[in-house]
This record gives C-alpha cells, sequence and structure tokens, in this order.
C-alpha cells in the first residue's frame, strides 16, 4: 500500500469525491491559488475550476450559510474554516441554522454538507489560532464530529462525511497534516460511530483523539519493552460516538485514562468516564477512571508555556505509571 | 411616496401592469387571509391555546402578496421570523399552517418548529428563521445552487430592518453581488426592531441604499402600496432571472400588533399605531381602489373578509381536531 501524508489523503478523498459526484463543491478563504491555508487543496482549482474551488472574502458566518443554503438545494458543499478557532466566529450558522433544521422542520429539511476545520496547538500560533473545540460541537445536537488522527482514517471519513445528510464537523489537527501513512488507492469509506483499536493490551485502556493517539501510541511501544500492555481506542467520530468498543475494553482492563488536547472542564474526558461508569464496565473498574487534558487556559505562545499547556508524551508515561502503581 | 407623486390612475397603473380582475381579486382575497389569520392568532393565544410566542405581521399583507404574485410559485424563499404572511401568499396550505402554529403532529414541520420556523421544502420554501438575519447567508448557497444546476428559479430572501444591522447582511450583499446571484432581497421595514425604532439604530437611511455600496441596484418603496410592491418586484425578477445579479428593495411599512407576546408597545403612541391603521393599511387602500375603479361594490369588502375568516376558523377546527406529538417520538429527527 503507499503512504501518503494526512494532508495528500484529505486532498485525495476531496478530489475523487468531486470527480465523481458534481454535487460536492468546496467553499472557502485562499483554498484556490494559494491552496489553502496548510496546503489542502493545492492544484484543486486547475482540475475543477473556479466554480467548483469558490473562493470567498473573509466572511466565515457566510461561508457556513452559504453551504447551508446550498445544502438545502441538494448541493454537498466542503466548507474549509482555516483555522477551527474562527468557527466561534460561525456558530450562529453552524448551532442555530446546519445543526438544527432537520429537526426544526419536522425531518423535511436535509443539510448534507461538511465543515473542515484545522485545530490543535504545537505551531506557535498562539492563542487564538490553536484551539481544540471539538466538545462544543458535540454539545449540539445534529452535528457529527469527525477527528481523524490518520491519513488511513481521513481519507475514509472524509469520503463518508461528505455522503452523510447531516452536517458534518471534520477537525483536522495542524501537526498531522505532513504525517505520513498506508493509504490504499481508490475509493474506502470509514463508516462513522466505528472506533478502531489503535493497539491492543490488557493492562489500561486509552481513549483518545487526534495527535494524542499517536503520543500515547509511542509510550505505549516503550512501555511495552517493560511488559505493559496497554490498549489504545481512537473513537475516530464523537459523534456518534462507539461506547461499546470503549466498554468492551474497560471490562477487559479494568482502567481508563481518557486523554485529549482539549481543555479539561467540560471536555469529552468527562463524556466518556460518564459512559463507561453508566455501564456494566463499572464493575470491572479496579482504580479510579483518570483524565489527563489540556489545561484550562488559552493557548499560550511560548514554546515551553505551549508545551506545558497539552498533555506530552512524559506526561502520559507518568499518568499510566501512576495509574497502574494504584497512585489514585 | 408612491401614488401622490404619480400623476397615473388606479386603473391606468392596472392596465399598464396587465393585471386581470381575477389576479387583482386574488391579491385582495389573499391580504384578507392573512390578516384574518393573524388576528386569529392573536385570538387563539389570548384564549391561552398558543403554547409558543408568535410574531404577527397585520399591517404588512400588501409586502407578502405583491412579492409573491410577482415572482413564480417556484422560486425559492428565505423568511424571516414574522413570516405568516409570506407562506399564506407563497400558497401554504392554511390548515398545516394552523396545526404548526397550534404545535400538532400534523403541521409543516410536525410541531417541531412552531409559529417561527415554518417551512414546506416541497413548496420551496426554505423555512423562516428564529435567528434575525440567520437565513440572509444562506441565500448564497441557493443562489450558487441555482447557478450550477443551470436553474431559472430566483431566491426571494426577506428580512426586516433589524436584520440590516447584523453581519451577515453585509458579508451576503457583497458576495451576492460579487458573484451574480440570482436573489431578491427584500427588507421589509415596519419602523421597528423589537422596540427600537429604525431612526436610532441605523446612521443613514433608508437603509436600501446600503445596498449601493456593494454596486446593487436597490429601491425604497411604499410597501404598503400593493401595486407599487408588484410592480418593483416583477421588474426586480425579470432582471434578475436574466442574469444581472441581485436587486434589493426596501418597503416601508408598520405593524400593528407589538413585537411579540410580551409587547406591551411602550416604545410608540396609541395615535401612531392609529394613524397607520386608518390612513395607510394596505387592504383598506387597495379595496378602496378596487371600489373606485368599479372593480368590487363597497359591500364587497366585507364578504371577502368572512370568506378568509371562514377559511380560518376552519383551519382552526381542523388543528383542534389533530392529534399532539407522541412524546416517545421526541428524540426523532435529530439526523437525517
Amino acid at each position: 500500500m503507499p503512504e501518503i501524508t494526512y494532508n495528500e489523503a484529505i486532498r485525495s478523498a476531496l478530489r475523487e469525491e468531486m470527480r465523481r459526484d458534481e454535487r460536492v463543491f468546496i467553499i472557502g478563504e485562499d483554498i484556490g491559488r494559494y491552496g489553502g491555508a496548510f496546503g489542502v487543496t493545492t492544484g484543486m482549482l486547475d482540475e475543477f475550476g473556479e466554480k467548483r474551488i469558490i473562493e470567498t472574502p473573509i466572511s466565515e458566518p457566510s461561508i457556513i450559510g452559504a453551504a447551508v443554503g446550498a445544502a438545502l438545494l441538494g448541493m454537498r458543499p466542503v466548507a474549509e474554516i482555516m483555522f477551527m478557532d474562527f468557527t466561534l466566529l460561525t456558530l450562529d450558522q453552524i448551532g442555530n441554522q446546519a445543526a438544527k433544521m432537520h429537526y426544526m422542520f419536522g425531518g423535511k429539511a436535509v443539510v448534507p454538507m461538511v465543515v473542515r476545520m484545522p485545530g490543535g496547538s504545537g505551531t506557535g500560533a498562539a492563542a487564538q489560532h490553536s484551539q481544540s473545540l471539538e466538545t462544543l460541537l458535540m454539545h449540539l445536537p445534529g452535528l457529527k464530529v469527525v477527528t481523524p488522527s490518520t491519513p488511513y482514517d481521513a481519507k475514509g471519513l472524509l469520503l463518508t462525511a461528505i455522503r452523510d445528510l447531516n452536517p458534518v464537523c471534520f477537525i483536522e489537527h495542524k501537526l498531522l497534516y505532513k504525517t505520513k501513512g498506508e493509504v490504499p488507492e481508490g475509493e474506502y469509506t470509514i463508516p462513522f460511530g466505528v472506533a478502531d483499536i489503535k493497539r491492543e493490551g490488557t493492562d489500561l485502556t486509552i481513549v483518545s483523539n487526534g495527535i494524542m493517539v499517536h503520543k500515547a501510541l509511542a509510550v505505549a511501544d516503550r512501555l511495552a519493552k517493560e511488559g505493559i500492555n496497554v490498549e489504545i481506542i481512537d473513537p475516530r467520530t464523537l459523534v456518534p460516538l462507539d461506547s461499546e468498543t470503549i466498554i468492551n475494553s474497560v471490562v477487559k482492563t479494568g482502567k481508563l485514562l481518557v486523554i485529549h488536547e482539549a481543555c479539561e472542564t467540560a471536555g469529552w474526558a468527562g463524556e466518556i468516564m460518564a459512559v463507561v461508569s453508566s455501564s456494566r464496565a463499572f464493575d470491572y473498574l479496579d482504580t479510579p477512571m483518570r483524565r489527563l487534558t489540556g489545561k484550562n487556559v488559552p493557548i499560550p505562545y511560548n514554546r515551553i508555556l505551549e508545551r506545558a499547556a497539552v498533555p506530552q508524551e512524559e506526561d502520559i508515561e507518568r499518568e499510566i505509571r501512576a495509574i497502574l502503581n494504584g497512585a489514585y | 411616496m408612491g401614488e401622490e407623486q404619480k400623476k397615473e390612475t388606479f386603473t391606468e397603473k392596472v392596465e399598464r401592469l396587465k393585471l386581470s380582475t381575477e389576479e387583482l381579486l386574488d391579491m385582495y382575497k389573499t391580504m384578507c387571509v392573512i390578516r384574518q389569520f393573524e388576528l386569529m392568532a392573536d385570538k387563539l393565544y389570548a384564549l391561552g391555546k398558543v403554547h409558543g410566542t408568535m410574531h404577527l405581521s397585520a399591517g404588512q399583507e400588501a409586502v407578502a402578496v405583491g412579492l409573491s404574485r410577482a415572482t413564480r410559485v417556484d422560486d425559492y424563499l428565505i423568511n424571516h421570523h414574522r413570516g405568516h404572511g409570506h407562506f399564506i401568499s407563497k400558497q401554504a396550505n392554511i390548515n398545516l399552517m394552523m396545526c404548526e402554529f397550534l404545535g400538532k403532529e400534523a403541521g409543516y414541520c410536525k410541531g417541531r418548529g412552531g409559529s417561527m420556523h415554518i417551512a414546506d421544502f416541497s413548496s420551496n420554501n426554505l423555512g423562516a428563521n428564529g435567528i434575525v438575519g440567520g437565513g440572509i447567508p444562506h441565500s448564497l448557497g441557493v443562489g450558487l445552487a441555482i447557478q450550477m444546476k443551470k436553474m431559472d428559479q430566483i431566491c426571494i430572501t426577506i428580512f426586516g430592518d433589524g436584520a440590516s444591522n447584523e453581519g451577515v447582511f453585509h458579508e451576503t450583499l457583497n458576495m451576492a453581488a460579487l458573484w451574480k446571484l440570482p436573489i431578491l432581497y427584500v427588507c421589509e421595514n415596519n419602523k421597528y426592531g423589537m422596540s427600537m425604532d429604525v431612526e436610532r439604530v441605523s446612521a443613514k437611511l433608508p437603509i436600501a441604499q446600503r445596498a449601493e455600496a456593494y454596486g446593487i441596484p436597490w429601491h425604497y418603496i411604499d410597501g404598503n402600496d400593493l401595486l407599487s410592491v408588484y410592480e418593483h418586484a416583477r421588474d426586480a425578477a425579470e432582471r434578475i432571472r436574466s442574469g444581472n445579479g441581485p436587486v434589493f428593495i426596501e418597503t416601508q411599512t408598520y405593524r400593528y400588533f407589538g413585537h411579540s407576546k410580551s409587547d406591551r408597545n411602550l416604545y410608540r403612541s396609541k395615535e401612531e399605531i392609529e394613524t397607520w391603521k386608518t390612513t395607510k393599511d394596505p387592504i383598506l387602500r387597495f379595496g378602496n381602489h378596487l371600489i373606485e375603479s368599479g372593480l368590487i361594490k363597497p359591500q364587497d369588502t366585507e364578504v371577502y373578509e368572512q370568506e378568509a375568516l371562514s377559511i380560518i376558523e376552519a383551519a382552526v377546527a381542523f388543528a383542534d381536531a389533530s392529534p399532539e406529538p407522541d412524546p416517545s417520538t421526541v428524540t426523532e429527527y435529530v439526523y437525517a
């Protein structure tokens, strides 16, 4: 299987779907000649032209609004919001409009649209270009929330997202764009609501997404040399959530650690813990469930501070050891 | 404004616009149905039969009817929260509207939307919006889709004076003009955004002149003059349908009821409301023209009013007899 980057995998999904379905178009800022702020749409203007690679003024709310309107008429818009932080500018259109139309119009409106949004810290872009806001979106019924961690998942999930009949928030982590992974040529889709067990283990269940999956994997590989077997589950889609895979894993390991870059307070780690604690897995827990998350701070600029604001490999290792050593 | 400046008589105008007596009577009757729907809505609320809030458009009927009769039934409509009149004039089924208003399962949105969110996708009526200005940017996508699919419809996007101060108003006008989208923007200025007089919130009036900044042709017209609304909308629709990009029309009108059920009208005088009702009422004015030109007899207006009331009363009876939604279905329709 050929290895391509996360960035290329996303572009490949967009390109293949636009070739297959003429209803699909992309709308956003600087997505044409510039190729998008992270180069995801590089070269697509040449193939599809400016009628399908629609470059807009800097008007984020109306980019999403335009996608809503086109979706209502049966198109399949894919909107690009340059940084996930700018999603906050568009919350009316995402939260009050796209998310609610199917319900408030009694099931008669269908809003098949995707909003792609790069999130996450680690690029020195500071407080307004580094956030992980997936929990905000998870709290709005009507939206689906996808956070791929590998090139393979990114492509398969994006194809599913474009074909889904609901508004889908597709969150890409900036630090993953250049990471490589095996991706088959041609079409394949990954269903929503199916978690992927990124690493099988018996001693502790880690649930994580995005860049944190890779950090957890690196730590797990090191700990394996000491005979510690960590299981790592990537939900891949936070809405809908594959509770069953998580519950089954906790039944097996008896221990849960949820890791995310997003802030701790009301972060989705709490949701996972609620799911586990109200399930049959509760009886199998032999230590308290734990979460390791971004701190409750805006992402700072300074390199050392920025690192300190979100979980790093050494934090993950320390936390795993603490849980396994019965520290809690 | 309007007719005083023009020498043209009503009859001459009707002839120039090539409107048949049948069409004129349909317009009059439709305005009556809208008025009776709104009066009944108010009455039902007073009787405690309405669970939620409502925004009534009595006094603004000429805008809805003029627009709808000047455009095609299959043109797309993006509506605002004070939208009953626009739905009725877009030939909505009154029974299903009343069901939605009263929250019944048979309603257009199965009772999930209510007064503020009535939509009928089967007639290209893309729904009303509870967020002021929230629907305005949807017009961009509708316009783009019309262009991409090479359809010949236009998108009529209606909003109030209050919405013109939302950011998306400006973003959208800019892009619609840039891309020459087939959209008729209608600012239905009823003088107040909730309690705020349009003069207190707009640095420069009329609102329509803001379209100038985006190179969009604009008109500020008397929204209570039915034929003026009709003529401007008809000309605008023709221009838009021919691929010349958007047009902006501001219709000056007035709402008789308060903003919503909680409004005690503390920000305007009884005299002001009475003056609009007695001297500028769109139904009264159009009815007088029909009488003066001999198209109807004075006593006919009462007959049409009664007919309209009967339609509304039948709708209330239909809705009363309709079942409530089943609570076990509350989580249906979250996802398609």
